[in-house]
């Protein structure tokens, strides 16, 4: 492609993780000289679209349609394509839920284009080139890429950006028409997930157990645990699949945690886990067999029975809390 | 139904070690596996096939030999495998490989189904399936948990984040899955010696007109500067002592002075 390409785009259907593609928008844009531009795919959206300026976008692209009330990825695919065939932008950041990394792919393949899936950090360098880093074989490494097409695609997980700061600053709302074609496939239900509690990316404090855990009872005494500590209880996928017992996990499949104090209980430290949860602030571990991996990857060691040492734990919280 | 299953003979990442010196992995001398939900895809295809009849097809574009991985795709119950092998595609990018696999699905004829795993163990990019859809021009479910197959139609249900999405759609469809769909058989010995039977044709680039500057990494888009373990500073700290109670009070003291308990 010989064109002009120019702009930094970033779209997410989830407004919380559009605001953190915008953080880190405004940062590559400035860096490259660019133009910050947010997508808006909805239906009387004006105000949310005046919500993006403030939050960093140079420019928001406002398309309004009632098939955009909810996120099929189709008609979305259908608008943002030709958007961008039409405005030629440098560099696409797309917020990396399962719609939106089913998005980016189609996307890329549509413009010819690559697409770096799941980057976890973005720099510029001395160059002015994109460079990417993601997780690879499963959690054992971590892969630095460039990507030579323009437009290149990114997409970037929840929570590894921050947001700005809103501030009053000037900003355009260009309102485009673009025509959407009948979707292929058909969304015929949507059954919501029941979270009774915060997600558990939220939680400051994550007691998380694993297969030493060896009842679904028992997880009754990391939750009290968690509860003194404030925080909330997490799990290894072989609990939630093999198991049954949850359906939810923490780990590269799962749930991506940060919290200030992780507490791995029965827990060996698959790599895949691992790449859950590394950012944690403070890891303790705790597993009877001193061989597992997860101690590699721990702050605090203990090799003891945890069903001796949570009920210590519990108890000397209680006194040291109250 | 005609169902094409797409393979990744991968390294097993459980098995992968690091030069402590250099943070560089060692990938040599590592087994050599079907990728993980590459194989819930194969399960589910042959699943298919056991209850309405018809062919499997597995298909993996490599630039190792991947044989004995098919083999065991063959063993698993896939009927015909067919491995696009050359060495020219070492370092190919995805737009490479789909490229590549695409041009192979064209070759060996129309398909009611075309199953991949939501991604691979190794890149973890989950971009071959939809990407492939959109090379040749037909819907995609991405993130499949379950799916029902009736009249030249399937009703999906997709694993998202927040929910979960039941989509229709005609066939032919490609769809991705999770690895919550099934549970892989571990083929019996009988399957494995009837597999040693079964159809594994070996396709180079030649064999479907690519030209080899279009692989590899001359043809890749994306350029990979480094590849390393990530660094670990944890403070590694041993907390021993002669009762349970202990423990938790050296521990409790220990996580108050780092401030991420208590007041």
């Amino acid at each position: 492609m010989g064109e002009e390409h120019s702009g930094v785009w970033v779209f997410s259907e989830r407004k919380e993780l559009m605001l953190e593609l915008l953080g880190k928008g405004r940062e590559i844009a400035d860096k490259l000289n660019l133009e910050l531009v947010a997508l808006l795919l909805g239906y009387n959206a004006k105000e949310e679209a005046e919500e993006l300026v403030k939050y960093g976008a140079d420019k928001v692209l406002l398309v309004e349609n009632s098939m955009f009330e909810r996120m099929h990825v189709e008609p979305y695919l259908n608008a943002v394509y030709n958007l961008a065939f039409h405005y030629k932008p440098e560099i696409i950041l797309i917020g990396s839920t399962r719609r939106g990394k089913e998005l980016a792919s189609r996307l890329a393949a549509k413009l010819g284009v690559g697409a770096v899936s799941d980057a976890f950090k973005i720099e510029v360098n001395e160059e002015g080139k994109l460079v990417l880093t993601r997780i690879v074989y499963s959690g054992n490494a971590v892969a630095t890429e460039i990507c030579e097409t323009k437009p290149k695609i990114v997409t970037v997980p929840p929570r590894t950006f921050e947001k700005l700061e809103p501030t009053e600053r000037k900003g355009q709302i260009v309102q485009v028409e673009v025509k959407v074609e009948e979707p292929k496939t058909e969304i015929v239900e949507i059954r919501p997930i029941e979270v009774s509690r915060t997600p558990i990316e939220e939680a400051k404090v994550i007691v998380c157990g694993g297969r030493g855990i060896q009842s679904k009872d028992d997880f009754k005494m990391l939750e009290e645990l968690a509860q003194l500590l404030g925080g909330q209880v997490g799990n290894t996928r072989p609990i939630a699949e093999d198991r049954k017992w949850f359906t939810e996990w923490v780990g590269l499949s799962g749930k991506k945690v940060k919290p200030k104090l992780y507490i791995g209980c029965g827990i060996s430290g698959m790599i895949q886990h691992v790449a859950g949860m590394r950012d944690s602030k403070i890891v303790v571990a705790i597993n009877k067999d001193p061989e597992a991996p997860i101690f590699q990857v721990a702050d605090y060691i203990i090799v003891e029975d945890l069903y001796k040492v949570v009920p210590a734990l519990i108890e000397t919280l209680r006194k040291t809390l109250s | 139904m005609r169902v094409l299953v797409c393979l990744k003979q991968v390294v097993d990442v459980t098995q992968i070690r690091v030069d402590s010196s250099t943070g560089q992995l060692i990938l040599s001398g590592i087994p050599r596996k079907i990728s993980d939900f590459d194989k819930n895809a194969l399960e589910e295809a042959v699943k298919i096939k056991e209850k309405f009849g018809g062919e499997v097809v597995a298909v993996t574009v490599t630039s190792e030999d991947a044989k004995s991985t098919l083999r065991e795709a063959l063993a698993i119950g896939a009927d015909k495998a067919y491995m696009i092998y050359d060495s020219a595609l070492e370092n190919s990018d995805i737009t490479v490989t789909t490229f590549v696999l695409a041009e192979a699905i064209k070759k060996l004829g129309n398909f009611d189904l075309i199953l991949c795993g939501e991604a691979t163990i190794d890149g973890y990019s989950g971009q071959v399936g939809p990407r492939l859809a959109e090379i040749l021009g037909i819907p995609v479910i991405t993130y499949a948990r379950k799916i029902e197959i009736e009249n030249g139609s399937v009703t999906v249900e997709r694993s998202l984040e927040d929910s979960t999405e039941v989509v229709r759609s005609k066939t032919p469809v490609l769809i991705t899955v999770v690895r919550e769909i099934n549970e892989p058989r571990i083929p019996s010995l009988m399957a494995i010696m009837k597999a040693s039977k079964k159809e594994l044709n070996v396709w180079s680039l030649e064999d479907l007109g690519i030209p080899k500057e279009k692989v590899g990494l001359q043809g890749s888009v994306i350029k990979i500067l480094e590849v390393k373990a990530p660094k670990v500073e944890r403070k590694g700290i041993k907390i021993e002592g002669e009762t349970p109670e202990e423990i938790a009070d050296k521990l409790v003291k220990a996580l108050m002075q780092e401030g991420v308990i208590g007041r």
